[in-house]
């Protein structure tokens, strides 16, 4: 009996004993400085010839999947320039989020859709695009194009070293159902705050649902109608200082309370779905596309999609100003597309990002499959676009907002976690009532300090 | 106690039969064969526990080592002790991850236990005719649809305007509909009846085939004392079937506190972390915050947390043998 009882103990002493030998192999600190890795493949920034050359080369791609844009322009590069194929793999962009790190560091693409780039370009996982950028001349762009995706040392954003660059920038806004809106007398969108809230109390005493947010899950969509009231609110160049990490900036501003409050009043008058908190993405797009909802807080990266499927039966305008013609602000972001630090081919996926932005047929794809506005300089060749379409009217609000110096990071992406973990649990106690809006920028600034002061 | 001459292991009978030259010489051809016969047991057992040690003990072993450091997962880490382990104790979030996954084990593993008590004994009445094997089958579907699946479908049957608020507005309830998983009161019992929907087929199974090894002259010996049902149920069935119950207890407890799928499908934590359980929030901290030690120190604390609960419910089970 005494052998029966005693192996167990046997066992465990071994397993123990085998597992710390195991761990002792690894017993070195976890991690690896990426500076040394990429010294061995320094060729990458070295040889300054920022073309494909003549020889055939295989671009290894990383993008999300679901998005037609990549796939169309890559086709349209290959047919240009014959010796260039792409190779492509595809994953949702949580997916691409999650281990964009380990992807760069260990099977490093040529070209990336990524995420939020600071913390990627700080470990030194990112190809510095620098070169490129006096190469093909990407500094005389508008500077508010790149500066999203500039980092400097401290891994801050807005200055430094180019890590990505965007296929186009999108534009997010109010989309707004023209039947129903024709319903309850709204001729022409509203010229300023106190007009939107009008229009909103009366879709809901005509029993019509104003606002159908997605805000469920880890995704608060409620950070676009907020984000777009604090920039009626205040000052555009603030919030991104914000989202930039940059020194002293904060959140929980008096006039971004404001803003907060107002959307706790919608809230609490009713204007939005009773169901918001677990609606997800596609129910949000769903309940617009089926008519059930007035407006719908997006960006024009569904431009096209609702062209197709309501052609004529949706507009678009920017969240109005304060006063009649007063400040406005629209997050506006590239979408990034990086080379890794250790990519086999960076001149030549350099080269394919300035023909994106300069080709006439890339950009026409751009705006015709994407929605969005090309990068480039501002008198860059344009496509033609029906008048009718949201494309042409999410286009012209693009102008607007570059005029009035009003594009915005998206608040969401200020840190890798503090849009999971932070902004969307504080939004659905919001929609709960379990928090008010001073309270939801002060528990979001605390969550930030912690994020960043580590 | 190991070398008691009453091992009667093959080896050491053998070694009596031979003609004893010396006892120094029949002691050395004993540990001799003792170890030709170690070696090949060893070798039969090496594969495995190579594998096991690799992926299991290995893992293990890493975890807990990156839980003392500040690391991201690629770049170089930092020691920081058992500063992870601090953050924890006064990080209100990841506590409060840890009672709503003891607050799912009413929902993952009670009530699938009770009810499959309760359909299992009510299926054994029904012997062996087509609505008996109908039920069982229609019970234990569920346990063979992906977690995936199964969430995905109730989140349908929960939405504002799915099944579940039809028929309660149907039978004139239709005030207390709402978005159940979107409600942050419901939203944890919401998730729960999804998971007490899955394991209830398992506890029936389980249940149905101890109740097959009963002894039916229990139930007659029962009946003439003059016992109903509802006294038959507490006297025979279920003292007949307790080690049933502590297998599924403990399975059930388990899938409890290591649940993920099916909250992952269903709210991804929200609304307002309130289904936010350890499994999501190790996730989430290792993928979204790219803190690895902190997720690994949750893990550890977590694991011993499990064990803490589990392995008292197996002894309770055992004692009764």
């Amino acid at each position: 009996m005494s052998r029966t009882s005693g192996s167990p103990r046997v066992a465990v002493v071994a397993s123990l004993g085998l597992a710390s030998l195991l761990a002792a192999t690894a017993c070195s600190a976890p991690g690896t400085s990426t500076a040394e890795g990429g010294s061995g493949t320094a060729a990458t920034s070295a040889s300054g010839d920022m073309s494909c050359g003549t020889e055939d080369v295989t671009l290894s791609a990383y993008v999300e999947t679901g998005f037609p844009l990549s796939a169309a322009l890559f086709e349209e590069f290959t047919k240009q320039h014959p010796n260039v194929t792409f190779d492509v793999r595809e994953d949702q962009f949580a997916v691409i989020t999650q281990n964009a790190p380990r992807v760069l560091a260990d099977n490093p693409p040529d070209l990336m859709r990524l995420p939020q780039v600071s913390e990627l370009a700080a470990d030194g996982l990112l190809y510095d695009l620098d070169a490129a950028a006096e190469t093909f001349g990407w500094d005389e762009w508008p500077a508010s194009q790149l500066e999203q995706m500039r980092v400097d040392d401290d891994g801050r954003r807005g200055n430094g070293p180019l890590y990505a660059m965007g296929l186009n920038f999108s534009m997010t806004g109010v989309f707004y159902n023209k039947e129903l809106a024709d319903q309850i007398g709204m001729t022409q969108p509203p010229a300023t705050l106190a007009e939107l809230d009008e229009v909103l109390q009366r879709a809901k005493d005509a029993g019509i649902t104003p606002i159908a947010q997605f805000n469920g899950g880890a995704t608060g969509g409620f950070a676009f109608p907020l984000q777009g009231l604090m920039a009626s609110y205040g000052d555009p160049s603030e919030i991104n200082a914000w989202t930039f990490q940059q020194p002293g900036a904060r959140i929980d501003t008096p006039d971004n309370v404001k803003a907060a409050e107002h959307l706790q009043r919608w809230v609490e008058n009713g204007y939005f779905a009773d169901d918001v908190n677990s609606l997800d993405y596609s129910m949000m797009m769903s309940r617009f596309l089926e008519g059930k909802s007035l407006f719908m807080f997006n960006g024009d990266w569904e431009s096209g999609n609702l062209d197709k499927q309501m052609p004529g039966k949706v507009g678009f305008f920017l969240v109005p100003p304060l006063e009649e013609g007063g400040q406005v602000g629209a997050m506006s972001a590239p979408l990034t597309y990086g080379i890794s630090a250790r990519a086999e081919h960076p001149e030549c996926a350099a080269f394919f990002l300035d023909w994106v932005a300069t080709d006439d047929q890339a950009r026409t794809i751009a705006v015709e499959v994407g929605g969005s506005h090309p990068m480039g300089p501002a008198d860059a060749f344009m496509p033609e676009v029906g008048e009718d379409t949201v494309t042409a009217q999410t286009l012209a609000a693009g102008a607007t907002i570059g005029e009035a110096n009003g594009s915005m990071e998206f608040i969401a992406n200020a840190t890798g976690a503090i849009y999971a973990k932070s902004w969307t649990p504080n939004l659905q106690k919001l929609v709960a009532g379990e928090q008010d809006g001073a309270g939801l920028l002060t528990a979001v600034q605390a969550d930030y300090e912690r994020e960043i002061g580590r | 106690m190991v070398q008691a001459p009453t091992t009667g292991t093959p080896g050491r009978r053998r070694a009596v039969e031979e003609p004893a030259t010396s006892t120094e010489a029949r002691r050395r051809a004993i540990r001799a064969r003792r170890l030709r016969h170690g070696w090949v047991g060893l070798g039969l057992v090496v594969p495995a526990a190579a594998a096991y040690a690799m992926f299991v003990l290995r893992p293990l072993a890493l975890t807990v080592q990156y839980s003392f450091y500040d690391w991201n997962g690629v770049t170089s880490s930092t020691w920081v002790g058992l500063g992870n382990y601090a953050r924890l104790a006064e990080n209100p979030e990841m506590l409060g991850s840890i009672v709503n996954a003891l607050e799912l084990i009413v929902y993952f593993s009670f009530v699938p236990v009770a009810l499959g008590l309760l359909t299992a004994a009510t299926i054994r009445k029904l012997a062996a005719s087509r609505l008996a094997l109908v039920s069982r089958t229609v019970l234990f579907l569920p346990q063979v649809i992906p977690l995936v699946a199964a969430g995905i479908m109730w989140t349908w049957l929960l939405a504002s305007d799915g099944l579940v608020n039809q028929v309660l507005r149907a039978v004139g309830l239709g005030s207390v509909t709402r978005a159940w998983l979107g409600d942050t009161s419901t939203a944890l019992p919401a998730v729960g009846v999804i998971g007490a929907w899955v394991a209830l087929g398992l506890c029936m199974l389980l249940f149905l085939s101890g109740m097959t090894k009963i002894d039916p002259s229990l139930y007659e010996a029962a009946r003439i004392d003059g016992a109903g049902p509802v006294r038959e149920f507490f006297a025979v069935t279920l003292p007949s079937v307790r080690q049933e119950i502590g297998v599924a207890v403990t399975v059930t407890v388990i899938s409890a506190l290591a649940a993920f799928d099916i909250v992952y499908i269903s709210t991804q934590g929200g609304p307002a972390n309130s289904t936010l359980v350890p499994g999501l929030e190790i996730y989430y901290l290792g993928f979204f915050s790219r803190d690895v030690g902190q997720a690994s120190a949750l893990a550890v604390v977590f694991m011993l947390l499990v064990l803490a609960i589990v392995l008292p419910i197996q002894r309770l089970t055992r004692e009764g043998d």
